[in-house]
């Protein structure tokens, strides 16, 4: 390769604490390359790059521009090294237009005029292909327009290294085919890409590298044309770990909770969940695999009532009336009416499922306050609750009067689960409860769900990490894309499997014959 | 027709008190800052001007310069209390309706205490007045009252309006107000941005205080109804929907609004129970309540408050 | 290029790196009760000792003067201690209005408003009814009056904030202004030749028990337990604190925080129509526009300086009262203006506000990057 290195990092480390983000990375970038970054969940991608872009400093290594050693402090200096990212979450103002986004910071020298900015800009936006009005307000744009708008904002302040952080995560795979036709353009017009991605058949069409990292190590860098899906996915998900999980054979399963042809679009009018079907039965648990923000949170928010799908419906199956009930458009308070005991353990415990400023007792009283006639509130049982949570669980608190925002991560995890088990649900959906938590705490959580398993309740458990998985569950629901790709037997499945169903975007994959229907419709 | 063009040109002055605000709190609104300290750094504006005048009447200084000086102090006065406000609620990160709050409580208070001892020894500051009406300052007829800072207000506001809309430092004024975690994302300066905007703006509020003072009413008491003006000043910037070009036409009508009820009989011809003059009075008020509704349930994002309106903005907790 | 060349330079400059700037600004977890004390009491001490420097600047007066000044003013006989305690209640009264809906973190600052129309409702039906029904019944309209306008006054915000999301905070303030302007048209219609002055009237005074003053403050004590209770001990209060802290916890169990806003807002307002009441048929009987004086507004510092519990506003609300009365008695002493008690809050109000800071949050300074990464 005699291409000019546009990029260099060299042995680039980042720690959290004691956690280590990024250990000893070495990645190079050509100019006129599009390098893919492939990665699981938390393996250290948007770390490595947000380092690039100037959004942390290294711990340590170096990271050099067209082969000079550089310091990148800001987002301004990695703008001025001719570095820009596009970030997942758009940092753009919504009454702005197009243009007024674009210039936004930009200090040329230039008189400002937003006459010469709209021209620039659309020749720039035909220089590449892309089609946007530059006085279009952000507002009324697409969420593809708008993703047109940062990457014009990284090309107008003359980036030649451009970082696409899952570009295609929100986007039709029309819009994805036109995204990556431009970066092509990008590419003989002499620029270099890296592209953060989970999609192998993305990887495979667009890239020239792809560099694989898994838990913080850049694992290999390969040429595309000379790999395949199969090595990618066994690279990113790495060798199988035993963790010892207890996964006890279920018993008596029936079916509890029935998710039929679920579909439902978000405030910007995508769909973000697309034809779910698939069935939780009791004494079972069923785990949810996919990349982040497929659809997993508008899925459980569904089930528990908080947002409301367009069609489909929600069957459950009450165990004590052996009635039927449709859930769907059914406020939480409903749901509780009609007898039907669901509990929920949101993603975000402090701003949904917990209130942060409020004590453990109060916390409890969440899911109680309710009971009884009387207008005053019974703090007693949900104190005496509190105080059993905090010595069952071993959530270590000075009192059960410590705002919740105070104790750390595993603790409030213990006190939710604790929470929302104590109401003997007869469904119970977990979203990432393991997240941010240390080994034993995780494995508290494991036991606790485990447990509720082994009582007949129909567990729902969405995680990323595929390890745990694999062993906790009995059986996996893989979605992609807000679609279901695959329903597996846990127990007689691999971490590849589910891997390439993760990250594959059209077929159907079946293991469990008796789902096949409700999975199979496209 | 004579008595309906005395009281259209008696309504463009005052309203340009209300222009003034107007002007001042919009600039602060548009930084993301609802300062709610408007009326007292009205009246502490007032004050200022007012003392510059008492200080510098005798001093032999050229009239037309008294007029500059006390002018500018007016304008110092307000972008101190805005560098107060500004201290509490962006660096020390207080609650915004809070702190402008007790600005108003100050700023009243400390207005009253000053007038009061002014008017001890009588203020000659309408020696100064020609300098205030000029052009029409010798006239006696209704125009008498459109002086030099009754264009000052008017410029004021265009050029506010073109800074905002047309320039790159509008457009960073703006981004703060929308979003500072993009704007701060650009490398724009989040804070020196709050801070300029907010004195500046407190300033130019200020100066419809000593306005109103001294050339509109040309009275020692009229302080006193400076606090219900700054209010109306802040009603006047949700009325306007944000925009300092607009305000100069809202505060126009304003101005009407709040005369029209002593107007009327001699407008109309009519005689009027003196009894409907308060009604009257609260006119810019349910406008103003009107408008609010209207926009929420309109929901057009162009007529909507800053989005950032009243959140503080710490970096960390992006 | 242009860019080549700003990127050497910044190459250049970036050779002394700067890292972090030199200290930063990061948030506490929480604070010891007595340490957040004690920085309130050094705030407060401040700001006493920069008014007693104001004071000796205009009345050469000796801050020791000051103080003792400021204290027998406020609590020096027992007539005072009585004012004292009947001023207390009355700002009290308003600022256990707004609390719930600051609980709810809804910026109702129109108790000024709401007060003063429940004030005047009192006085219509008292100027309209009086002497024609008995005394008795009569105070039972006026109180039924005034916490219904109230009510009505403060729920009409709430509801367009409920339904559309209208800004709270500017309805609540324009309200103010439509209550003043309806209170001079009522003057204008009842007092045709007393140049808007109302008399005294002569019904619907609420009984003397013991003292003046003593029958309101134990109302208001009351009211202060009642609050109190609905607000920590109730269903509805506890749903009020969730909707406060988070509307998404709020939804994700299933309260109907539009319902919420509404409810909360009626019983903010009725309170303040009943606090207007209490004005009017036990201290002023009368109403002209400055019957509630600016307490709509002081109430909000009070309740926020509590952190809207209703017990610590005792205190605060005490406090307050204290240095009102205390300085208005060292301008009237010391013959400085009879603004000085504004000016003396502010500057007290200003330093406590100021001094929050210190309490919510720490001042870092520069130091490895390792450790700041470790937030929870």
């Amino acid at each position: 390769m005699n291409r000019p290195m546009a990029l260099e990092l060299k042995n680039v480390s980042k720690y959290f604490g004691n956690l280590a983000a990024n250990k000893n990375v070495n990645l190079s970038v050509y100019r006129g390359e599009i390098l893919a970054i492939l990665g699981e969940n938390g393996c250290g991608k948007t770390t490595l790059m947000n380092m690039i872009a100037g959004i942390y400093f290294p711990d340590s290594g170096t990271i050099s521009v067209d082969g000079k050693e550089v310091v990148i402090r800001s987002p301004k200096d990695a703008f001025n090294h001719g570095i820009g990212m596009i970030h997942q979450h758009f940092k753009l103002v919504d009454i702005f237009t197009a243009a007024e986004n674009i210039v936004l910071g930009v200090n040329d020298g230039k008189r400002y005029n937003i006459k010469k900015v709209n021209s620039r800009v659309a020749e720039i936006a035909d220089k590449y292909g892309f089609h946007i009005d530059p006085k279009k307000k952000i507002y009324e744009m697409s969420v593809s327009e708008k993703q047109t708008v940062e990457i014009l904002k990284v090309l107008y302040r003359g980036a030649d290294i451009l970082i696409l952080d899952e570009p295609s995560a929100v986007l039709t795979p029309q819009e994805t085919d036109r995204l990556f036709d431009v970066l092509r353009r990008m590419r003989e017009d002499g620029k270099s890409i890296l592209i953060i991605t989970h999609k192998l058949n993305e990887v495979m069409s667009i890239s020239d590298r792809v560099a694989v990292l898994r838990k913080g190590e850049n694992i290999n860098t390969v040429e595309t044309s000379k790999t395949t899906p199969a090595e990618l996915t066994e690279m990113m998900v790495g060798k199988k770990v035993s963790l010892n999980i207890e996964r006890p054979e279920p018993v008596n399963v029936c079916d509890r909770l029935e998710v039929k042809n679920l579909n439902m679009v978000d405030a910007d009018g995508i769909k973000v969940l697309d034809n779910i079907s698939f069935t939780a039965r009791s004494g079972e648990i069923l785990g949810i695999a996919g990349i982040a923000g497929s659809g997993q949170k508008e899925l459980l928010e569904s089930i528990a009532g908080l947002c409301h799908p367009i069609t489909g419906q929600i069957i459950y199956h009450n165990p004590k009336t052996e009635k039927t009930e449709d859930l769907r458009d059914k406020d939480p308070v409903a749901i509780r009416e009609l007898g039907v005991r669901l509990s929920f353990v949101p993603e975000d415990r402090i701003g949904m499922g917990l209130v942060g400023n409020m004590d453990i007792v109060d916390n409890m009283l969440l899911r109680s306050y309710r009971k009884g006639f009387s207008m005053f509130v019974d703090r007693k049982k949900p104190g005496d609750l509190a105080d059993k949570i905090v010595k069952e669980l071993q959530v270590s608190t000075p009192n059960t009067h410590t705002p919740v925002r105070r104790l750390s991560g595993g603790n409030v995890q213990k006190v939710l689960v604790g929470r929302e088990i104590a109401s003997a649900p007869t469904v119970l959906m977990a979203a990432y409860p393991v997240r941010g938590l240390d080994i034993n705490s995780s494995y508290t959580i494991y036991d606790l769900l485990t447990e509720q398993k082994k009582n007949g309740v129909a567990v729902v458990f969405v995680g990323e990490d595929l390890d745990v998985l694999v062993e906790l569950c009995d059986r996996i629901v893989v979605i992609c894309a807000g679609k279901v790709t695959g329903i597996l037997d846990a127990r007689n499945t691999t971490k590849e499997e589910i891997g390439l169903l993760m990250t594959k975007t059209e077929g159907i994959y079946d293991v469990d014959g008796k789902e096949a229907e409700n999975g199979e419709k496209e | 027709m004579n008595a309906f063009w005395d009281f259209i040109i008696t309504s463009i002055p005052l309203g340009m008190t209300f222009l003034y605000g107007c002007t001042g709190e919009i600039l602060t609104e548009k930084a993301g800052h609802l300062n709610l300290g408007i009326p007292g750094i009205m009246c502490v504006g007032g004050v200022c001007g007012c003392s510059a005048l008492r200080l510098l009447y005798r001093s032999g200084l050229p009239p037309i310069l008294i007029v500059l000086i006390a002018i500018i102090a007016a304008f110092a006065g307000g972008a101190l209390m805005g560098a107060l406000y500004c201290l509490l609620t962006v660096t020390l990160k207080a609650n915004q309706n809070v702190t402008g709050l007790a600005m108003t409580t100050f700023g009243v208070g400390i207005t009253k205490f000053v007038m009061n001892k002014l008017a001890i020894v009588p203020i000659r500051y309408l020696y100064a007045l020609p300098y205030f009406r000029f052009p029409f300052a010798e006239r006696t007829d209704a125009l008498k009252y459109c002086g030099i800072m009754v264009y000052l207000a008017v410029i004021i506001a265009l050029s506010t309006s073109y800074v905002l809309s047309k320039t790159q430092t509008g457009l960073h004024l703006r981004s703060v107000g929308e979003n500072p975690a993009t704007a701060d994302a650009v490398g724009i300066n989040v804070t020196k941005y709050k801070y300029v905007a907010t004195l500046i703006g407190s300033g130019i509020a200020a100066l419809g205080g000593l306005f109103y003072i001294m050339d509109y009413s040309g009275s020692v008491d009229a302080y006193k109804k400076i606090e219900a003006l700054g209010w109306l000043s802040v009603a006047l910037v949700i009325f306007t929907l944000w925009r300092p070009h607009l305000s100069i036409i809202g505060s126009f009508v304003f101005g009407t609004l709040y005369i029209v009820g002593s107007r009327i009989p001699t407008l109309l011809n009519i005689t009027m129970d003196m009894s409907a003059t308060p009604l009257f009075e609260m006119l810019p008020y349910v406008v103003t309540i009107i408008v609010l509704i209207v926009t929420s349930v309109s929901k057009k994002r162009e007529n909507q408050p800053p989005a950032a309106l009243g959140l503080p903005y710490f970096r960390e907790e992006r | 290029m242009m860019l080549t060349e700003r990127r050497q330079k910044t190459v250049k400059k970036n050779d002394k790196t700067i890292r972090e700037p030199l200290f930063r600004v990061v948030k506490r977890d929480g604070m010891p009760w007595y340490k957040s004390m004690l920085i309130r009491l050094i705030a407060v001490l401040a700001a006493l000792l920069l008014c007693s420097l104001l004071s000796i600047f205009m009345a050469k007066a000796s801050p020791l003067e000051f103080i003792k000044t400021l204290v027998d003013g406020a609590i020096g006989s027992t007539h005072k201690l009585w004012k004292f305690a009947k001023d207390t209640a009355v700002l009290l009264c308003i600022s256990l209005a707004i609390t719930p809906a600051f609980r709810m973190r809804f910026w109702n600052i129109g108790a000024e408003g709401q007060t003063l129309i429940g004030a005047l409702a009192s006085v219509a039906i008292a100027f309209y009814l009086g002497g024609k029904v008995s005394d008795g019944l009569l105070l039972v309209i006026m109180l039924f009056a005034s916490v219904l306008v109230g009510a009505l006054w403060g729920g009409l915000p709430a509801f367009f904030k409920a339904k559309w999301n209208t800004n709270e905070t500017l309805f609540t303030l324009m309200m103010n202004y439509v209550a003043t302007g309806l209170v001079s048209y009522c003057l204008v219609c009842w007092t045709p030749t007393n140049g808007s002055v109302l008399p005294r009237l002569e019904f619907g005074h609420i009984p003397v028990v013991i003292h003046e003053y003593f029958l309101i403050i134990f109302i208001v004590l009351i009211i202060t337990a009642l609050i109190h209770v609905y607000l920590h001990y109730t269903k509805q209060g506890y749903e009020i604190s969730v909707v406060g802290e988070s509307e998404n916890t709020a939804r994700y169990i299933g309260i109907n925080v539009s319902k919420v806003i509404i409810r909360t807002m009626l019983i903010s307002g009725a309170i303040c129509g009943l606090a207007g009441f209490l004005i009017v048929g036990a201290l002023d009987h009368s109403i002209n526009t400055e019957t509630v004086g600016g307490m709509g507004f002081t109430a909000i510092m009070v309740s926020w300086l509590a952190k809207f519990n209703p017990v610590i506003m005792l205190g605060t609300s005490a406090f307050i009262t204290f240095l009102q009365l205390g300085s208005s008695q060292i301008s009237s002493t010391f013959n400085i203006d009879s603004s000085f008690p504004n000016m003396v809050v502010g500057i007290v109000l200003f330093f406590i506000i100021g001094c929050e800071f210190f309490i919510g949050y720490r001042i870092k300074l520069r130091e490895s990057d390792k450790k700041g990464g470790n937030k929870q």
